[in-house]
């Protein structure tokens, strides 16, 4: 198809370029568009995260009203994991594990990354396509598949896996240790398979596209920090997402084969198994291996994207550019080095656990001067205070409120008296969901004109953001401190033996305002699907931003600008620049400079 | 507690319900000055005071999560090593805090000070080296003491040598949904064991043909003498399981087909920690709760719950399945000559296997 009209870069003149006819088929189903495809991903990850959100609404429920009936659960749950409207321990479990899973695979990975990928990647270099639209697709409707394959584990006899997300074995791998080990647990495998060569494909696309197709004048040194973000985090999913896969299907051999790389000497019902001779704690090296840094595959491109906005909106070039570049890089390096952060109280031998503290808390330094790095950008703007730019503040405030707590669990010392507890829970959902969902939705309020070319609702999106900011930080603040009190994560419920009675009130406030958290979501989808197509029209460029994708029509088209590329004289970050007598800006009365207008005679040189 | 809570729920909301009528009541007046879907400078402002307004707010909530949660860390750690984990505990906490509570102030003071307005020129600031290097080598300094001084108490707390004699060797055996100990006996050697050698009464494997096992002592109930440290030698039984001592600041995994270890020396017997202050009040604010549960569960005709009374605990923390939230084992502290004479009335491994 037309992804052979994509340019090689350096000024090649442009081939005629035409406008295919094409079937709703091909055009929305099995479409090699890049903007579609990333749309693809968008739905299917707001769907998928609409779910997940869910579930942790039900389990918060069980946790703050313990062992009660609510008619929510019989209708969702039924009286199977459900009796009589009581949530059943293996229903419970089944739900956490599952709300992981679904937000850091489906959601924070494959929404995020994969929707803004695809989108921003042809569009912010300046390139047709990607390089391969054909993988491209493919990639895309694997994840779909893993999707459905993921989903369908809920219906199976036995129900859902039931060992947490990590799903260590043996409690995943041995068929009787628990209901949800049988068929669900296989399917979770399967679906896994899936979603990993779904991201390799998409990973390799998006690095090939961005070191090959960038068009004449872009240069890796004027690359908006989007593409830097989504650059490394390709990189960073192809390192150790095959990790990963070895260790699926290592373990689906233990599941349905027979094999023991995973297990030894196990007891279960009255009998002893054949397994012999395997490691536990191999599994969960291979796991983390791929584990830390997809916590990093998860949250770069949010602070790829947070930097954009941030820069665009704040009417300031991003503080320290190649700073910025320099720490995503690091970070990128050592997530691979700190795996065993997770494991300090595995059973490893406790010399490992002193260099996986050294190398965790030096993953703390890049992160301080990205945070550092986007307060300065703040100070001294000329702050426009739209959704995008909000939610882009408010990732800046949770991942310095989550960060900060790593210091506390990436040391093996107090990782002893944290481990597994709702501290852990408190850091990693401020750190890591929190802030990317926020970086996710600053993007789709940033980029929803480029996306529908129609602008979203600003007051549902001000209502959307203060009632979540609120939300967020009444459901993680305190429980750090529930977690410090010592109530191990994933308990059915708290209140079977009396220690711990006294939590009950910080755990009530904490599931309020999860719901109303939750609720305030259905404001966001309102305003998603109610804007596609009664917003105002948008103007092609609404934020006054540099980078090239504001230069395209506001119609989709395929192919992405109906002339020629243009070409880059400049970096992304060229806002409020004064001219040399700094009596006025560059181009009189217009604070910012597209990256496609060339050096102005007027202009001081660029430092970059 | 609760209606300060559900007072400090309604304030938000009722905040919340402010600032959306401020903003209906935005959306209502004339026409903007630009597109519609893009902010104008009285969004600029409503939002710039929001969030001045949002910084203070959660300022007060930050402290007021100190002062009505900070109670909920466990009392004074009951063991030696737990208590240099607290000191470096609280360290990290002030070190993190400071931080948190100088940055959240600039990132919302910034917000509401520049908040775009016409004729506001945005600083054109793009790097600054002296700048950047200072902030990159602050969090190096920190750090690099934190680190030394984190790994210096993790090697006071791990590096346990089962051959100096002052150590007293308990297997901590677990498996779904419960937790069994075996004392090693007079000879301080346990005898081998392992799952392949379970059955009937035999619950733990233990091999009968090893003489160090004859004199072992299998308990379902755990008790310590203060001021001896204790190393366990952890087993399980079927998946992984971790033994969580959160009043004794310790924890390690328990994985099927290895042994793993950890050691503690326990300091305050338990008699001592139920009369400690922390633990009057603690105790009392449960029964208070417990009470309120009887009575409703009295009315339905049900048993009341009993009162509840202190103890040590093992918990299991590594989701194990089904009962994973109540598998635990009760454990008492005491004095020396308490625990020997506890230990002289239990029947030894060989007593046990005669008997059946």
């Amino acid at each position: 198809m037309s992804a052979t009209a994509n340019v090689m870069a350096e000024g090649q003149a442009e081939p005629e370029h035409k406008e295919h006819k094409q079937s709703f088929i091909t055009k929305y189903v099995f479409s090699q568009d890049h903007k579609i495809i990333g749309k693809q991903f968008m739905i299917t990850g707001m769907a998928m995260a609409v779910i997940g959100i869910l579930m942790s609404i039900l389990f918060r429920i069980q946790i703050a009203w313990p062992e009660q009936s609510q008619a929510i659960f019989s209708m969702f749950l039924g009286e199977k994991w459900a009796p009589d409207g009581v949530m059943t321990p293996d229903a419970y479990l089944g739900l956490v594990t599952m709300h992981g899973t679904i937000m850091v695979f489906f959601v924070m990975t494959a929404g995020l990354s994969g929707t803004f990928s695809n989108i921003l990647i042809p569009l912010q270099i300046g390139a047709r396509d990607m390089a391969s639209g054909f993988i491209n697709m493919l990639s895309s409707w694997l994840f779909f598949i893993s999707c459905c394959i993921m989903l369908s584990s809920l219906f199976v006899q036995g129900g859902p896996p039931m060992g947490g997300w990590t799903v260590y074995p043996p409690l995943s791998a041995v068929p009787e240790a628990a209901s949800g080990s049988g068929t669900g647990m296989a399917l979770w495998i399967i679906a896994m398979v899936f979603f990993i060569a779904q991201s390799l494909l998409g990973s390799i696309n998006y690095i090939v596209t961005i070191i090959n197709m960038r068009t004449k004048g872009m240069t890796m040194t004027r690359l908006p920090l989007t593409i830097w973000s989504f650059l490394i985090t390709a990189i960073v999913g192809i390192l150790s997402f095959p990790v990963l896969l070895s260790a699926a299907l290592l373990l689906l051999m233990d599941h349905s084969f027979g094999t023991s790389f995973f297990l030894s000497d196990i007891y279960i019902q009255g009998e002893v198994l054949a397994h012999e001779g395997g490691s536990p704690v191999l599994f969960q090296h291979l796991f983390w291996f791929l584990g830390h840094p997809e916590v990093y595959i998860v949250i770069l491109p949010a602070m790829g994207i947070v930097s954009e906005v941030l820069a665009t909106n704040a009417r300031k070039p991003i503080f320290g550019y190649r700073a910025m570049i320099a720490s995503l890089l690091a970070i990128a390096f050592l997530s691979t080095l700190v795996w065993g952060h997770h494991m300090f109280v595995s059973g490893m031998n406790p010399f490992l656990g002193s260099v996986f503290t050294f190398t965790t808390l030096l993953i703390a330094i890049p992160s301080a001067v990205k945070a550092f790095n986007w307060t300065t950008t703040i100070w001294k703007g000329n702050l426009q205070l739209n959704p995008a730019m909000l939610f882009s503040i408010g990732m800046v405030s949770t991942f310095i409120s989550g960060g900060l707590t790593g210091i506390v669990v990436g040391d093996s010392t107090l990782d002893i008296h944290v481990h597994d507890t709702y501290f852990v829970i408190a850091h990693f959902h401020l750190v890591m969901g929190i802030s990317a969902a926020f970086g996710f939705f600053a993007g789709i309020y940033h980029w929803y004109p480029k996306m529908y070319g129609k602008m979203m609702n600003k007051t549902m999106g001000y209502i959307h953001f203060w009632v979540t900011m609120v939300g967020v930080y009444g459901v993680f603040f305190p429980m750090h401190f529930v977690g410090l009190a010592g109530l191990p994560r994933r308990y059915y419920t708290n209140s079977a033996f009396p220690y711990f009675d006294d939590l009950i009130d910080a755990n009530i406030l904490m599931t309020v305002f999860a719901i109303i958290t939750g609720a305030v979501q259905l404001v966001f989808l309102a305003n998603f699907f109610y804007s596609m197509i009664y917003g105002a029209k948008a103007p092609k460029n609404p934020w006054k931003s540099n980078t090239l994708e504001w230069t395209t029509p506001v119609a989709r088209i395929h192919g992405n600008w109906p002339g020629e590329i243009p070409s880059v004289y400049r970096w992304a970050y060229d806002y409020s620049k004064l001219n040399n007598d700094g009596t006025d800006y560059v181009i009189p009365g217009q604070d910012y400079i597209p990256q496609n207008l060339p050096q102005h005679d007027n202009e001081p040189e660029p430092e970059i | 507690m609760t209606v300060f809570l559900i007072l400090i729920v309604l304030g938000l909301l009722v905040i919340t319900a402010w600032q959306i009528s401020k903003i209906f009541q935005l959306a209502k007046t004339k026409k903007s000055e630009s597109y519609a879907g893009v902010n104008d400078s009285r969004d600029n402002r409503i939002q710039g005071y929001l969030m001045l307004t949002f910084g203070i707010l959660f300022y007060g909530f930050m402290i007021f999560n100190f002062w009505e949660y900070s109670k909920l860390y466990p009392p004074k750690a009951a063991s030696a090593e737990g208590v240099e984990l607290d000191t470096l505990f609280f360290t990290t906490a002030i070190v993190i805090m400071l931080v948190q509570v100088l940055m959240q102030a600039l990132i919302f003071y910034f917000s509401y000070k520049y908040h775009g307005r016409k004729g506001l020129v945005a600083k054109f600031f793009p790097d600054h080296d002296k700048l950047e290097f200072a902030w990159t080598i602050i969090p190096v300094i920190v750090l690099a003491i934190l680190i030394v001084y984190g790994l210096f108490t993790w090697s006071d707390i791990m590096n346990v040598s089962e051959e100096d004699d002052d150590v007293m060797v308990v297997e901590l055996y677990a498996y779904q949904y419960g937790w069994k100990a075996r004392y090693a006996g007079d000879d301080n050697t346990l005898g081998k064991a392992n799952v392949r050698f379970i059955e009937g009464i035999n619950s733990l494997g233990v091999d009968e043909s090893d003489p160090y096992s004859e004199d072992d002592i299998v308990v379902s109930e755990l008790h310590l003498p203060v001021g001896q440290k204790v190393l366990f030698k952890m087993r399980s039984q079927d998946v992984i399981h971790s033994a969580y001592f959160p009043l004794f600041r310790a924890q390690m995994n328990v994985v099927p087909g290895m042994v793993t270890q950890y050691a503690f020396t326990p300091t305050i017997t338990t008699e001592e920690m139920r009369k400690r202050p922390y633990m009057l009040d603690k105790v009392e604010t449960i029964n208070t709760y417990r009470k309120k549960e009887s009575e409703k569960l009295a009315a339905a005709g049900d048993e009341p719950l009993d009162e509840y009374e202190f103890d040590y605990f093992v918990l299991c923390n590594k989701v194990c399945g089904t009962s994973h939230y109540n598998m635990q084992m009760k454990i008492i502290v005491e004095e020396q000559d308490e625990f020997e004479e506890w230990l002289a009335e239990q029947p030894t491994f060989g007593e046990t296997m005669e008997k059946s």
